[in-house]
């Protein structure tokens, strides 16, 4: 149960070390420099192409083991971006999302 | 409030209740739901596949990315290389490449170990929430961030854990766990919503997201993988700059 193979902390060491170099290069590296202003704006788009990839994602393809392509899932998100609009806080969408979904999942 | 300027310290501290270890740390809190489910299932799948609880420990403590650690998991139990899994688990995570650069105008101000510690523990969801917080200031506190980030990578490891633990009698919880990561897409809803109410022009940045939302899908569906998100990000994001106008500096 505590055992820890040689091989298992190579290959997960091997694995961190590509997880980590695309974390940090860009922040050491593209501070040093001034960046143009056609790539600061295309930077500053960077965030909202990215949550609406990955929002799209959860809702519209199974992922893994723990999300799947449910009409409960695609209710209850509507239900947490029309919270979010109309009471912009992240608390109150992300409560009131999990509630719409746990009350779905648990009648249907 | 009046500030001295001048001082050499750039973080005078002033403002512990936004800025703090502890905001930080608070901030985490959807994050942490969400890490919580999806870290219980991770746990219970790493346990399946023959690892035992001090390598669940150092998985997520070291590797601390829930689709690698499938990832690994899935393709070490179907006897893959260590340079096949090693591959795989780079073009998953080579996406943080757009928000570590994304991320890196707000955190120039720190040295440059600040910026490869907190830059080692970047996900996801940490990065959507950090961003979130650039549109009203100007630069991030590294306190504020490592609150955050050491909060997410706790909950994480102790997540892991417990679904290795847990494992066997786990099967009536799996509804809860279900739950609990939906946290995460609904964290992603509300962060995105918060994104475009920020926008200095609202119409471009819902023309990024439906653009960015289609390839994601469009591609998913075509090249199961890791590819989804990064080319959606490409062409979102570049569809943004060609919807900037040239002569006006973007602002956030």
């Amino acid at each position: 149960m505590m055992e820890l193979r040689v091989s298992i902390v190579e290959l997960v060491v091997l694995c961190a070390l590509v997880t980590v170099l695309p974390r940090v290069l860009p922040l050491i590296l593209l501070s040093r420099i001034t960046l143009p202003a056609w790539l600061r704006a295309w930077l500053a788009a960077v965030p909202v192409a990215v949550l609406a990839a990955l929002l799209a994602l959860q809702v519209g393809v199974p992922n893994g083991q723990w999300t799947g392509q449910d009409p409960a899932m695609l209710f209850a998100i509507v239900s947490a971006l029309l919270v979010a609009t109309v009471s912009r806080s992240l608390l109150l969408t992300v409560l009131i999302g999990m509630l719409v979904y746990a009350l779905l999942l648990s009648f249907f | 409030m009046s500030l001295s300027i001048g001082g050499a310290v750039s973080e005078p501290g002033v403002l512990p209740q936004t800025n703090g270890w502890l905001a930080g740390a608070r901030d985490a809190f959807s994050i942490a739901m969400g890490y919580y489910g999806v870290g219980l299932a991770a746990g219970v799948v790493e346990h399946a596949a023959g690892l035992s609880v001090a390598e669940i420990l150092f998985l997520s403590v070291v590797l601390y990315a829930g689709s690698a650690q499938f990832i690994l998991v899935s393709m070490l139990a179907l006897g893959q290389s260590v340079s096949a899994i090693v591959l795989t688990v780079f073009f998953v995570n080579v996406r943080h490449v757009l928000m570590s650069a994304a991320l890196s105008p707000y955190l120039r101000h720190l040295p440059a170990w600040q910026n490869v510690l907190l830059g080692a523990q970047l996900t996801d969801e940490t990065f959507v929430v950090a961003i979130a917080r650039c549109g009203r200031e100007p630069q991030l506190s590294a306190r504020w961030l490592g609150g955050l980030q050491l909060t997410a990578w706790m909950v994480w490891a102790c997540a892991n854990v417990s679904g290795a633990l847990l494992a066997g009698s786990l099967s009536e919880r799996l509804l809860q766990t279900q739950v609990l990561s939906f946290a995460l897409p609904c964290m992603f809803a509300g962060l995105l919503v918060l994104q475009l109410q920020v926008q200095s022009v609202r119409w471009r940045g819902v023309s990024v997201a439906i653009t960015s939302a289609i390839v994601a899908l469009t591609v998913a569906w075509h090249y199961p993988g890791p590819w989804a998100v990064i080319i959606a990000t490409v062409v979102g994001a570049t569809l943004g700059l060609l919807l900037t106008p040239t002569t006006v500096e973007p602002t956030a």
